[in-house]
C-alpha cells in the first residue's frame, strides 16, 4: 500500500503543508521536510517551481520565482531527495505544473519519484481525461498516486468520475480562487464541504486554498479528512527563514 | 488529412485544453456552445452587420503595383490595416463580444501585449456597454502609453501585470487567474489563436472572414479564387490563421508564415518560435514554445510588441511540423527596412508586425506570374516612434 493510502486510514484530521522546493534557499528543501515531520505534520506537498504558475496567487508565485532564481530544477530536486527516505516516513507529494514534467519525460519523472520515495503527484494543469487516456499506466507502473482537484463549480457527475479514478484523496479547492486569496470560510464554502461529504465518495477529501491558521484548519476539516496550508507557510518562511517551523505548526495543531 | 482542428480540439499533435480544474466549467461551457452559437442565423447576421457597418468590411484587396514591379511578381495586399481600430484584431473581438452576450456574461476580461487587442476589446465593450478589464504587463504599459490612453478613454480598466517578466505572457497569466477567481459572470476574450480548445478554433473562425473575402476579391480581379501564395506574419498567429483559413486544405496554395527573429534567430534575443521552440504546454495549449531544458518558459524578444510571444497557436505548430506552411524568420532590421519600403513605394505605413511579412520578398524569389496575397494585418500609426528612432527621421 502506498504511504498516502496508509495515512488516509489513520483516525485523525490530517494536516498537509505545501512549500516551494528551493525556497528560501536552494538547499533548504530537505531540512524543511524533516522539520515539518518532526513537528507532527501528516503529509507534505513539495512544490516544483514553474515560471508561469497559472493557478497560484502572488505568494506562491514569488516563492516559485525565487526558487528558480536560486537554481532549482527537477533534476536538482530529485538529487536533494535522494536519501530523504532515510529520515522521513510521512507521505511526500510533488505538486507541479505539467510542462516541466513533460520536458523531463512523464515516465522518467514517475520513475525518479519512485526511486526517491515520492508517493504522489498533483499536476493542476494535467486534465483528468488526458491523464486517464494517456498517462495512467505510467503512474501505475511506478506506484505513483495522481491527485485530482475539484472546485465548488465541479458538477456532481464530474466529481463522481474523478472519484472513480482517484486512488488517494481528492484535493478539494475551497473556493473559486487562486491560492492564497481568501481568509476565513463563509457558509457557501461549508455548504459545499457538506454537499461533497454527503456524496459518500470512496476517496477522502482534503481541502486546500484559504487555510491559514487553526481556525480555518478546524472549519475546513469539520466535514473533510484534512487540510492543506500553502501560502501562509510560505509567508512564514519568507519572514523567518527555516527557523521556528515548530512554532508555525504548533499554532495550527494546538 | 485536414489541417483544421479535430473533434477533440487538436491540430495533429498540438492543441487540447491543458487547464486547471478551476477553469474546466468555463471552458467546457464555451466548448459545448461555441459552434452552436456561431451557426445560429441571428448570430451570423449580427456579426456580419457589425463587420460591415462598424468595422468597415470588406477590407480592400489592393494590387500593389509598384511593390510588384520592384519584386517582379504580382502582389496583392489584404488591407486589414483599414479596419476600425487599425488591425485585424477587431474581427475577433466583435465575434467574441457577441458570444459573451449569448452566454449571458456581464464582465469582460482580456490580455494585451502592445495594446492592439486591448483596444479592440475595450472598443467592443464600449459598443455593448459591458464592463471591461484589460491585463497588460507593467513593462508594456510603460512603452505603449498611447494605447493605454485609448483603452482608458473607451472606459476600460487597465490592470498592470507585475509578475514574471511583466509582459504579454504574464498579462495572459493574470487574465487566466482573474477568470479562475470569477468563474460565473466573466468572459475571457483571448486575442489570438492560442489558449485552451476551443479558443484557437473559435478565434480562427472569427478571423476566417479575411480569407473568405480574399477568395471572392481575387476571383473578381484575377478570375481565380486561389492565389499561389498567402503570406502573413505570426506571433500567436490570429492574423495568419484568418489569412490561411480557407486555403488550409487547398495544397496548391502555398502558405508562408513570417516569424520575428529579433536580433537574429540564435542571438538569444528572438521570438522565432518554430525554430527555437520545443513541444510543451503554454496557456492551456500543447504547442511549440520557447523554454529552458527544464521546461521553464523563456522571454522572447522582437522589436514588434505584437510578435514577442514565447509560443505559437497550435494550428501553426502543426502547419510547421507537417511542412504545410513555410516559416521564414525575419530580423528586426529586415522588417524595419520592408516597412519603410512599403511606405515609400505605396504610401502605406504598415504596423511593424506586418512589416515582417513584407520582408519575405527579400528572402524568397517569386515567379513573374505568381499571384501573392499578403495580409497587411495592421497600420503603423502605433509604431511611428519606433520607426522614427530606427531611421532617425
Amino acid at each position: 500500500m502506498n504511504r498516502i493510502q496508509t495515512k488516509l486510514k489513520e483516525d485523525k484530521k490530517l494536516l498537509s503543508i505545501y512549500f516551494s522546493a528551493g525556497y528560501p534557499s536552494v538547499n533548504d528543501t530537505v531540512e524543511i521536510i524533516q522539520e515539518l515531520e518532526s513537528n507532527g505534520v501528516d503529509m507534505i506537498e513539495i512544490g516544483l517551481p514553474f515560471s508561469d504558475p497559472l493557478a497560484d496567487g502572488p505568494t506562491i508565485q514569488e516563492s516559485s520565482t525565487q526558487a528558480l532564481k536560486n537554481g532549482m530544477t527537477s533534476e536538482l530536486l530529485f538529487q536533494q531527495l535522494q536519501s530523504i527516505r532515510a529520515s522521513v516516513s510521512i507521505p511526500l507529494i510533488i505538486m507541479g505544473y505539467f510542462n516541466p514534467i513533460l520536458q523531463y519525460g512523464v515516465e522518467a519523472f514517475c520513475k525518479a519519484c519512485q526511486e526517491v520515495g515520492i508517493d504522489g503527484l498533483i499536476i493542476p494543469d494535467l486534465p483528468v481525461d488526458v491523464y486517464d487516456e494517456n498517462y495512467k499506466h505510467l503512474f501505475k507502473k511506478y506506484g505513483i498516486i495522481n491527485v485530482f482537484l475539484i472546485t465548488p463549480q465541479t458538477s456532481q457527475e464530474r466529481i463522481r468520475y474523478i472519484d472513480s479514478i482517484s486512488e488517494g484523496f481528492i484535493y478539494m479547492v475551497s473556493s473559486a480562487s487562486v491560492t492564497g486569496s481568501s481568509s476565513g470560510f463563509q457558509t457557501e464554502q461549508t455548504d459545499y464541504f457538506k454537499r461533497v461529504a454527503n456524496m459518500e465518495l470512496q476517496a477522502p477529501q482534503i481541502v486546500g486554498f484559504g487555510i491559514s491558521n487553526q481556525e480555518t484548519f478546524k472549519q475546513a476539516t469539520q466535514h473533510t479528512k484534512g487540510a492543506i496550508i500553502g501560502s501562509a507557510f510560505i509567508k512564514h518562511l519568507s519572514a523567518n527563514g527555516i527557523k521556528n517551523i515548530d512554532t508555525f505548526v504548533n499554532t495550527i495543531l494546538h | 488529412m485536414s489541417y483544421n482542428v479535430n473533434s477533440k480540439g487538436y491540430y495533429g499533435d498540438f492543441g487540447g485544453a491543458y487547464i486547471p480544474e478551476m477553469l474546466y466549467p468555463n471552458v467546457e461551457e464555451l466548448r459545448q456552445n461555441y459552434l452552436k452559437v456561431m451557426t445560429e442565423p441571428s448570430f451570423i447576421n449580427a456579426f456580419n452587420a457589425l463587420l460591415k457597418d462598424y468595422v468597415g468590411r470588406p477590407s480592400p484587396l489592393y494590387f500593389a503595383k509598384r511593390l510588384s514591379e520592384k519584386y517582379n511578381t504580382k502582389i496583392y495586399l489584404k488591407r486589414e490595416d483599414l479596419n476600425h481600430t487599425g488591425a485585424h484584431k477587431i474581427n475577433n473581438t466583435i465575434g467574441q463580444i457577441l458570444m459573451a452576450q449569448r452566454l449571458g456574461k456581464k464582465r469582460i476580461i482580456a490580455e494585451t501585449g502592445a495594446g492592439q487587442h486591448g483596444v479592440a476589446t475595450a472598443t467592443v465593450c464600449a459598443l455593448m456597454g459591458l464592463e471591461c478589464i484589460v491585463y497588460m504587463g507593467a513593462v508594456d504599459i510603460e512603452r505603449q502609453a498611447p494605447n493605454v490612453a485609448r483603452m482608458k478613454m473607451l472606459g476600460a480598466t487597465v490592470i498592470p501585470a507585475n509578475s514574471g517578466s511583466k509582459t504579454l505572457k504574464d498579462a495572459t497569466n493574470e487574465a487566466i487567474r482573474d477568470w479562475i477567481n470569477n468563474p460565473v459572470n466573466t468572459y475571457y476574450i483571448i486575442g489570438s489563436v492560442v489558449g485552451p480548445h476551443p479558443y484557437p478554433d473559435m478565434v480562427a473562425r472569427f478571423q476566417a472572414v479575411v480569407s473568405e473575402e480574399m477568395q471572392w476579391q481575387l476571383q473578381e480581379k484575377e478570375g481565380r479564387k486561389d492565389p499561389d501564395y498567402v503570406i502573413a506574419c505570426v506571433g500567436g498567429g490570429s492574423n495568419a490563421a484568418g489569412a490561411f483559413y480557407h486555403y488550409l486544405d487547398t495544397p496548391k496554395v502555398k502558405l508562408i508564415a513570417a516569424e520575428a527573429a529579433g536580433l537574429g534567430v540564435h542571438s538569444g534575443e528572438s521570438a522565432a518560435t518554430s525554430i527555437l521552440g520545443k513541444e510543451g504546454i503554454i496557456h492551456g495549449s500543447k504547442t511549440l514554445l520557447m523554454q529552458t531544458p527544464d521546461g521553464q518558459i523563456t522571454e522572447p524578444y522582437s522589436i514588434s510588441a505584437g510578435l514577442d510571444y514565447p509560443g505559437v497557436g497550435p494550428m501553426h505548430a502543426n502547419l510547421y511540423k507537417t511542412k504545410r506552411a513555410e516559416f521564414i524568420a525575419i530580423t528586426d532590421d529586415q522588417a524595419m527596412e520592408a516597412g519603410l519600403e512599403l511606405s515609400m513605394l505605396e504610401g502605406i505605413i504598415p504596423a511593424i508586425e506586418s512589416s515582417h511579412a513584407l520582408a519575405v520578398f527579400k528572402q524568397k524569389t517569386f515567379k513573374t506570374d505568381d499571384v501573392i496575397v499578403l495580409s497587411l494585418s495592421g497600420r503603423g500609426d502605433k509604431d511611428l516612434d519606433t520607426y522614427s528612432k530606427h531611421f532617425k527621421l
